[in-house]
């Protein structure tokens, strides 16, 4: 292999490697290079997403810790702190979908881990082509069977999430997961090394050669060939997991710590490297005191493998035994495998020989890709869409039905009863709601939790996407009576060497951006996979917000189900006018993706959610749901399906809408808009509290039947199998390996 | 009902997970909770003990199948045959199976999924010390969460249970395939419970239920203190 073909395999350009030779003033070996290919892929380096992320917005009132820690933090109160990030796993699951996710989560749960917080709460944002297809069904159910074989067993609750289909994303399924850790404010740990003496402790499962280039594979396109690249994903083991999690609980209980940091991409290298970036120190690693799973392994191979379930702990020499000690207890590896030194480098030995040394200001600094930005030509023609041509229906009811039953607007039920939703006995408000809820034991706080993405909308207008995206997490905190903190967010793009896939990066990010900042809602954390993207094509531009919210007193929380009989059932806030344009009904029914969804209107947003809120805080509403994907038809059904209670449309306020108007009233889709219901005597006191904002009331909850009027009548039972589909087919159908 | 001073055990296997969900319970019983760490042969003078749900030690054999050779099995086992009051929750429920301090065994779901929900169940004897201060046939709303909750045994040990009225927990809506829709059993004597249902997780008003301390409060009114 030539030198050139050498670098290019390992995902370097010309241009990266001559800037190699610049900043050694030498040529690098295999070891050195190798370290260069991990520390500069997109996914440990960012080189082309960097410059973008400069536009969101990371501080506020709470946020303790922004980007650049393994993850984001937040005050709650009472000394109380949420770490939180998301992350993806798209490539590995594609090509192993039960390890791809499995492994996924246990990611995520180190990275929370490494700031000293117990995680608390999972989540998991998922994309996969059409279901029709055997191959998409079956990323989808082994990806879903990684993410509860392996959140189940290592003790984490998987609270909420959400899934949807699309063709883009066939053979590129997305899969995102998030974590959120408890911890004191005072008691995080960060993974800046210091002390020049101190000890380098790698903690957890013994080193194989899982994972060799997991990362520069992670910042590729999918190829056939990928096929051949199986061996680059590893395996996780959510024992081994569980134990690391409870042996650096106790480390740092014991404040035997100076830093903690998880391996993930590129192992060692990267942590060592980032930890000693962070300090402004070098560390020496020890390849030959890395306890190994298997024999013959390289030097180089030992620092970049990805082998799960391990931690990077910098210890000061006289608390060594003690640490060693306790990771024994915990049936864990431990090992001191070196030091922290002054000589700015990351330099690792095989025994007495030095086969690498590289000083880590150079590892931490990919760089920047500058790269152009086109206006895709296919957004005037997507966008193009004359309502007038699309038939009205001759039937409301089946046209309910179908989007009811439609894989991506129907019950979650047969997802979330594989995942673990209430270990930890924390869980107030379980997954089916608009958002998670959470309390803080020994507190009257609790926390709520939601991951959104809305590809389809970023796909037609990537601006108004990006927005609608945080908007909608806003509105689904709210709803839940919590007040929305910060975001971490996951940005799913295909490749941004194409103008028109960085010009999809750029615009989202801009409209995130500027929700962020309207809303209120700082960026903390974050992570970027691009490169998503097959022969056929690229997924939508998906990015995927987490966003966590705090209520102060946790027993004030409101969830979709109606609650009795006899409630007025109210919308509230007319936000942008609701539109047929982007919507779920042109999608499921009409099979079409096409037209411009209104653009977000921020201040609305905050306004009419910020109220829904406080009326639920106050205690005056126990019962509300945003307007979002399928429209009012789909909200109301939702709120009537999971209360089990029976619903019947205002005579008045449809004769008011008409009948021109009820399709795109019904099943159009806009922001700033929610649903709550209140018995009658509570009638007047939420007129008082809605005095700034838009209402109507809309209708009754009662009896067993779901009536708008002359359009829809359909009764509960008829509604609930349409909507409670199991999406992976009849019980005992899939097959199952492990 | 006086729990205080009652001193409840949970064994905390390698992987076990609902343990301090369980010490969290004994707890809200009013009772103090004393950890049982897997390597110490030591029950520490309780004066009953909590099995708890999780994957022990991975549960890549068998569910229970590691964890029942541990050190603490064996004080258990004696305080388990001496009539001391055990309950088994889920994977505890599997480990005492295992263990052959309970008839039968838990196979795989039939739905051939993990399966996380709440289910309604019937108490079907009071006759243990984990349901007496329940009424029989009192109906509770509790929680499952678990891949191999399928209750199976031969047809004797089917009639002995029944016969015997050992059966302490029937599913009204059975989510695992589980034979005569069995939720938990009692040994011979009586005093050895496993259940499937995990009533540590609705034993606070903070989550909806208090029902599960209707189980868990039983022990205190029996328990020699």
């Amino acid at each position: 292999m030539s030198l050139q073909e050498t670098y290019t395999s390992l995902g370097l350009s010309d241009f990266e490697y001559d800037r190699i030779l610049e900043l050694l003033g030498r040529a690098p070996n295999h070891l050195e290079l190798s370290l260069f290919s991990v520390m500069w892929s997109e996914h440990c380096g960012y080189k082309n997403s960097r410059p973008l992320l400069k536009r969101f917005p990371n501080s506020g009132a709470r946020v303790v810790q922004g980007p650049g820690e393994n993850a984001g933090v937040v005050e709650v109160g009472e000394g109380w702190a949420l770490a939180f990030k998301v992350e993806s796993h798209n490539h590995p699951s594609a090509v192993e979908p039960y390890e791809g996710a499995a492994t996924g989560v246990g990611g995520i749960v180190r990275d929370i881990l490494a700031m000293g917080a117990r995680p608390v709460a999972l989540l998991d944002s998922l994309r996969f082509g059409p279901l029709g297809e055997e191959k998409n069904a079956y990323l989808f159910r082994e990806v879903v069977r990684g993410i509860g074989g392996y959140g189940n067993a290592v003790g984490v609750p998987t609270v909420g999430g959400e899934v949807e289909f699309a063709p883009a994303y066939s053979s590129n399924p997305l899969v995102n997961a998030m974590c959120v850790g408890l911890i004191r404010t005072d008691d995080l740990v960060r993974s800046r090394a210091t002390g020049v003496g101190n000890l380098v402790v790698l903690l957890g499962s013994k080193t194989g050669r899982d994972g060799i280039h997991g990362a520069t594979f992670a910042s590729d396109e999918l190829t056939d060939e990928s096929e051949s690249k199986r061996s680059n994903v590893q395996v996780g083991d959510p024992f081994a997991e569980k134990m690391l999690i409870e042996c650096c609980l106790r480390l740092h209980e014991e404040d035997l710590l100076v830093s903690l940091q998880d391996l993930g991409a590129a192992g060692i290298t990267s942590s060592a490297s980032e930890m000693a970036a962070k300090g402004g120190v070098g560390i020496e690693i020890d390849a030959q005191k890395v306890p190994l799973r298997e024999s013959g392994l390289e030097p180089y191979e030992v620092v970049i493998s990805e082998s799960q379930e391990r931690m990077l702990a910098v210890v000061e020499p006289d608390q060594a035994e003690r640490v060693l000690k306790l990771a024994e207890r915990y049936g864990l590896v431990g090992a001191v495998i070196g030091q922290v030194t002054d000589h700015g480098e990351l330099r690792v030995k095989d025994g007495g020989e030095i086969v690498g040394s590289v000083p880590v200001e150079h590892l931490a600094d990919a760089p920047i890709c500058d790269r152009e930005v086109l206006r895709p030509s296919y957004l005037d023609a997507v966008q193009r869409l004359d309502l007038a041509e699309i038939p009205r229906p001759d039937d409301y009811n089946e046209v309910l039905l179908e989007i009811l039953s439609h894989p991506n607007l129907c019950s979650r039920r047969s997802i979330f009863e594989q995942y673990d939703h209430e270990v930890g006995a924390d869980t107030v408000v379980a997954p089916g709601a608009d958002a998670a809820v959470m309390r803080i034991k020994s507190t009257n706080l609790g926390f709520a939790v939601t991951t959104d993405g809305r590809g389809r909308h970023c796909y037609l207008d990537p601006r108004g996407g990006g927005g609608a995206t945080v908007a909608e997490a806003y509105r689904n905190l709210s709803c839940v009576g919590a007040e929305p903190v910060a975001i971490t967010n996951c940005l799913n793009f295909g490749s941004p060497e194409k103008p028109e896939g960085y010009y999809q990066l750029s615009e989202c990010i801009e409209g995130m951006a500027a929700a962020c900042e309207a809303l209120g809602t700082p960026v903390v954390s974050g992570n970027v996979s691009l490169y998503n993207e097959t022969e056929s094509g690229a997924v939508y531009p998906t990015p995927v917000v987490g966003m966590v919210g705090v209520l102060k007193d946790v027993g004030h929380y409101a969830t979709p189900a109606y609650k009795r009989e006899g409630d007025m059932v109210v919308v509230i806030g007319s936000g942008s006018r609701a539109s047929l344009a982007g919507s779920d009904y042109l999608e499921v029914v009409h099979g079409r993706v096409a037209g411009r969804p209104p653009t977000p209107d921020l201040a609305a947003e905050k306004k009419v959610a910020d109220l829904v809120r406080e009326v639920i805080r106050s205690g005056l509403v126990d019962t509300a749901h945003d307007v979002s994907s399928g429209g009012v038809a789909v909200a109301l059904a939702e709120m009537a399906l999971t209360g089990g209670i029976g619903f019947e449309y205002s005579e008045t306020e449809l004769e008011m809408i008409g009948a021109e108007h009820a399709l795109q009233t019904l099943f159009g889709e806009r922001g700033a808009s929610f649903l709550v219901a209140v018995p009658q005597e509570r009638w007047d006191d939420l007129q008082n509290a809605l005095s700034n904002v838009p209402y109507d009331e809309v209708g009754r909850t009662g009896g067993d039947r779901f009536r708008i009027g002359s359009l829809v009548g359909v009764s509960l039972q008829d509604l609930r199998e349409a909507y409670e589909r199991d999406l992976f087919g009849l019980p005992g159908g899939a097959e199952v390996t492990h | 009902m006086g729990g205080r001073g009652v001193r409840i055990g949970v064994t905390l296997f390698p992987g076990s997970n609902c343990d301090r969900d369980a010490l969290y319970a004994v707890e809200r019983m009013g009772a103090e909770p004393v950890e049982l760490w897997h390597a110490d042969a030591d029950l520490k003078g309780s004066d009953a003990v909590i099995v708890p749900g999780g994957f022990s030690y991975g549960d890549y054999l068998r569910p229970g199948a590691i964890a029942r050779f541990a050190n603490v099995m064996a004080p258990l086992e004696e305080f388990a045959r001496s009539g001391g009051p055990v309950l088994g929750v889920c994977n505890g429920f599997q480990v005492l199976a295992e263990a052959h301090l309970l008839p039968g065994a838990l196979l795989r779901n039939t739905g051939m999924r993990f399966v996380c929900k709440r289910v309604r169940v019937r108490v079907e004897t009071t006759r243990t010390p984990w349901t007496s201060g329940c009424e029989t046939g009192e109906e509770l709303v509790l929680p499952v969460a678990h891949n191999e909750g399928n209750y199976f045994a031969d047809p004797a040990t089917f009639e002995q249970l029944e016969g015997e009225d050992r059966v302490v927990l029937r599913y009204l809506e059975n989510p695992n395939g589980s034979a005569n829709d069995i939720a938990g059993v009692c040994n011979e004597g009586r005093n050895v419970v496993g259940i499937m249902p995990h009533p540590e997780r609705v034993s606070d008003p903070a989550l909806g239920s208090e029902e599960g301390l209707r189980i868990l409060r039983s022990v205190l009114a029996g328990a020699k203190v």
